[in-house]
């Protein structure tokens, strides 16, 4: 793989001096289907000498059996990994190469242009100094350009060159070259790139890839290899304040304390004070450890760990942070996310939020608008789909240190987590703290839960009836209600008819309208419970995010979910109220069980089969479950 | 490798801040970055260790991600009864320098059943190593395994996270793989899941010999050319490290100046013909070769995307 630096073979330990110092690129290269990606990436390798010869066997034997060159080396072949994908002739996922030159060593994220993969662009732009964005001299800038320059611009990069390749096919023409360069620069401006590169090359024939070409004589900028080796690199994070999110706290036994972490943006210094968040606590930092001895300062994207002159209360999720500098902290703000999943963004439905190393539950309000990436219009939406981009609030079970991301990508970049298939369904960018998250607090009160419900002699219970349509819950939570009243309790019963004639009644019955209904559901049943009172719930509540989300709001013990199971067809028999035939003759839109998914509960405190019990004899088990509970909690 | 930063800054005190990390010091703090998140939010991690320089490079980036504490897991080696002798001895050593649990396992049925290089062709490695490790994950619960997979070594590794999530049944499946923005990884998996961590993705093969180099590595003593007793097999040349070897009519052990540039299990594991007997010269020497590192394995030339399909049957 021979750079083919003399030095290497004449005097080697020079040349691993030099190659110490090398700094690192990470680029991102993003291009339209056929516009040569992966020919360019393959000519990168293939003149950075990073090819072996028994590769470049396989390769030569490879482009003559599958190659679109005529039997000429394919450099694409070099870079489609997976073998669907070979066969295919597309790249479907981001991939990384590595080569170096004698001055810099270079990842680069290869990632796809096809429509779908946004996500994929995303995630190559996260940790890109700079981006390579490819054009086909013959077609010009498409949407396709658009969308990526876009992307390339939203995640903060800053150095961008414009590689228009295949100038082969258009005869190397000056005009047409600088035709694409004035319509590319119109657009960049709108979005906000304010300089950017543009080179005249041939990927596949190699001009100006690393020689100038003397094809394009009128071309006097340099070769796209020099201008990677020359692009500025990230360094004016450590000219930002210090922030170091903490990931580990390091006790090896009583006598040392140590915080450990990856150093955001910034310098630390013994002596320097620092404040850890969200508690605010001061405390000086004492010293720098490493494996290879105490540091006289740590700079942005160093390792380190840090042990602090005091006491003081640091845990994982926790940043440390320059104390006169600090970081904001809030729990409710304005983001753009990006949307990676199957399932939509539903409003309201509690997600995990990844920012540094903290996680917290958070809920995304409806978006207040989507983009088009094509047309860069702002488009009215209520969830976001696969791909596409919105911007959003978001609100959060507890405050959380960060900086907006056009500041600092590490404390600004988050990601979503979906709670029950843990797949990463989103990533965010924040923006800023929203002013009422700092303004209203919660009002401690003197007489809590325990005391209220003490005075009414039981304890509080939110008891979930969940189930189809038609089921039976309305029929048993009323009989369920009247033994408990008989015996002297003090109940209340929300239905999810009645609710939806008030506090409801803006919602319809699309996903996230059913969302939303639950969560205002599961906050008043919060609301009365805290009042001490046995609360029954009798709501379809198909989904079980959010029936786990208004589990998780009461306290522990406090929720009984109670499923009443018949199935559909029995329903649908019954029929009480008309609906299932409504349904099924297309005039009801969105009916759980019909054209909406009932997600059945996995482990319901109680289940019912009403093809086995009488309603009668389903209340009777209920109660005869909440005696035995609370005799057992006494 | 840090306290050169500091050596560094002190040398540019002119200036109001350190200089610009180098391509190693970034990929260092990247892959301790990683060795920590994993071991802060899983349950019981676990390092496989081959013994090999990729694992050297890794035990020390393990040393130095939780430095002065001990790094808080085992060391796990998925035996085959069929390595070079000079690597057991390394494993031994490193096992007691750096304090570390060593966990090896070697798959019971594998032995009763006979299994070696000489007779079983492919079978050998299904059953040492591909089941030997699932045995072990399984058998002492691991949730998280950290391996020394690099994204340069093979073209579909190009495409692998850095977290490779794996279903209870340790199948690897490309669509449920997670994207990983930022310094972002996302660890939530369901029971029975589990995933490989690879801290040193994005480090080349140069990177590793340099840091090897620079930070004064232990490394098996079979990387540096000797004189050694090897067979010519269909142009590969085998060494005869044990009595268990055997030899075809005809074949008769030579001694040659040879070394390796990967270890492995020693019947399976060519050497080249060598006189590079310091770090500089080895380096020299790889970064003059033509053919890539992985020629010297021989379960590569089986099928074109061979290691695509062991991957998704749950090999490293």
């Amino acid at each position: 793989m021979a750079h083919q630096s003399a030095l290497i073979a004449q005097d080697i330990e020079a040349y691993l001096d030099a190659h110490q110092h090398k700094s690192l690129l990470r680029f991102l290269t993003c291009g339209s289907v056929d516009d040569g990606k992966s020919t360019l990436i393959g000519r990168l390798l293939y003149d950075s000498k990073m090819i072996f010869e028994d590769q470049l066997a396989a390769l030569e034997a490879d482009s003559k059996k599958v190659g679109t060159q005529g039997g000429e080396i394919d450099f694409a072949l070099l870079v489609d990994g997976l073998a669907a994908e070979r066969e295919q002739g597309i790249t479907i996922d981001v991939a990384y190469r590595f080569f170096s030159t004698d001055k810099r060593k270079f990842i680069v994220a290869d990632t796809p242009g096809h429509e779908q993969y946004t996500r994929n662009m995303v995630t190559g732009a996260s940790t890109a100094d700079a981006a390579v964005i490819l054009i086909d001299a013959r077609k010009g800038v498409l949407t396709q350009t658009r969308r990526h320059s876009y992307l390339v611009s939203l995640l903060g990069i800053r150095h961008v060159v414009l590689a228009v390749n295949k100038m082969d096919l258009v005869e190397w023409s000056q005009g047409r070259f600088d035709e694409i360069v004035a319509d590319y620069r119109a657009f960049a401006q709108q979005i906000g790139i304010e300089a950017f590169a543009a080179i005249p090359m041939s990927a596949l024939r190699g001009d100006n890839i690393t020689e100038p070409s003397a094809n394009a004589p009128w071309y006097d900028g340099p070769p796209l290899m020099r201008w990677l080796e020359d692009a500025p690199v990230e360094d004016d994070l450590r000219e930002k304040p210090f922030r170091m999110p903490v990931q580990w706290v390091n006790r090896p036994n009583l006598d040392f304390r140590g915080f450990s972490g990856l150093v955001a943006s910034g310098v630390v210094r013994p002596g320097d004070k620092v404040k850890a968040l969200p508690s605010g606590r001061e405390s000086t930092v004492q010293r720098i450890v490493t494996f290879t001895g105490d540091l006289d300062e740590a700079v942005a994207g160093q390792s380190v760990t840090l042990t602090l002159a005091d006491e003081i209360d640091v845990s994982r999720g926790d940043v440390l942070a320059a104390a006169g500098n600090p970081p904001a902290v809030a729990d409710q703000f304005e983001a753009t996310l990006v949307w990676f999943d199957e399932e939509p963004m539903l409003p309201g439905r509690p997600y995990l939020l990844k920012l540094g190393t903290r996680t917290v539950a958070a809920q995304v309000a409806e978006p207040k608008y989507k983009v088009n990436v094509n047309t860069l219009e702002h488009l009215a939406a209520r969830r976001l789909e696969l791909n596409e981009i919105g911007v959003c609030n978001l609100s959060l079970d507890a405050p959380i240190a960060f900086d907006p991301y056009a500041e600092n990508r590490d404390l600004g970049g988050f990601i979503l987590i979906d709670r029950l298939s843990n797949r990463t369904v989103g990533a965010g960018l924040l923006h800023f703290a929203l002013r009422r998250s700092q303004n209203i607090h919660w009002q401690a009160l003197d007489v809590d839960k325990a005391a209220r419900a003490r005075a009414l002699g039981q304890a509080a219970r939110v008891v979930w009836l969940t189930g189809l349509s038609g089921a039976g819950k309305s029929t048993i939570a009323n009989l369920v209600e009247k033994r408990l009243a008989a015996d002297g309790r003090h109940t209340y019963l929300l239905d999810g008819d009645n609710v939806r004639h008030g506090l409801n009644k803006d919602l319809g019955f699309t996903e996230q309208d059913r969302v939303e209904n639950i969560r205002r559901v599961a906050e008043v049943a919060k609301l009365m419970a805290d009042a001490g009172l046995i609360v029954l719930v009798s709501f379809i509540s198909p989904f079980r995010a959010e029936r786990r989300m208004a589990r998780e709001l009461m306290a522990e013990g406090e929720f009984v979910e109670v499923f009443v199971d018949t199935p559909i067809a029995e329903a649908e028999r019954r029929d009480v109220k008309g609906l299932y035939a409504k349904a099924r003759a297309g005039q009801l839109k969105n009916f759980t069980g019909v054209d909406s998914p009932y997600e059945a509960p996995e482990s319901p405190e109680i289940r019912i089969d009403t093809t086995a019990l009488s309603p009668e004899q389903a209340a009777e088990a209920i109660v005869a479950w909440l005696e035995k509970d609370s005799a057992a909690r006494r | 490798m840090d306290a050169r930063v500091a050596t560094d800054s002190k040398a540019a005190e002119s200036r109001l801040s350190a200089p610009m990390l180098t391509h190693l010091q970034r990929l260092e703090a990247e892959s301790i970055h990683i060795f920590r998140e994993v071991v802060a939010e899983c349950e019981r991690p676990v390092m496989l260790y081959s013994i090999g320089k990729d694992s050297a490079v890794m035990l020390r980036l393990a040393q130095k991600a939780f430095y002065p504490a001990k790094a808080p897991f085992p060391l796990l080696h998925v035996d085959t009864t069929w390595k070079f002798r000079a690597m057991y001895e390394m494993r031994e050593r490193m096992a007691r320098e750096s304090g570390m649990d060593l966990i090896v396992h070697q798959n019971p049925e594998a032995k009763a059943r006979g299994i070696n290089p000489f007779d079983h062709g492919s079978l050998h490695t299904d059953m040492w190593k591909t089941e030997g490790l699932k045995q072990a994950i399984d058998k002492y619960g691991f949730d998280a395994a950290f391996g020394g997979g690099r994204r340069d070594e093979e073209k579909s590794r190009a495409k692998e996270r850095i977290l490779s999530f794996r279903s209870a049944q340790h199948r690897w499946d490309p669509k449920i793989q997670r994207p990983e923005l930022w310094k972002l990884y996302n660890t939530r998996k369901g029971p029975g899941e589990t995933f490989r961590a690879f801290p040193i993705s994005n480090w080349t093969e140069l990177d590793i010999w340099q840091y090897i180099y620079l930070e004064d590595i232990p490394i098996v003593p079979l990387y540096f050319a000797a004189e050694r007793p090897v067979v010519e097999r269909d142009g590969n040349l085998i060494m005869v490290d044990d009595e268990r070897m055997r030899l075809n009519p005809g074949e008769v052990p030579q001694l040659r100046s040879i070394r390796f540039r990967t270890q492995g299990d020693y019947p399976l594991t060519g050497a080249i013909e060598s006189t590079a007997a310091t770090l500089p010269e080895i380096i020299q020497e790889m970064l003059l070769a033509t053919t890539s590192e992985r020629q010297g394995r021989v379960i590569d030339h089986d099928q074109a995307a061979s290691m695509e399909k062991k991957k998704q049957e749950g090999y490293f």
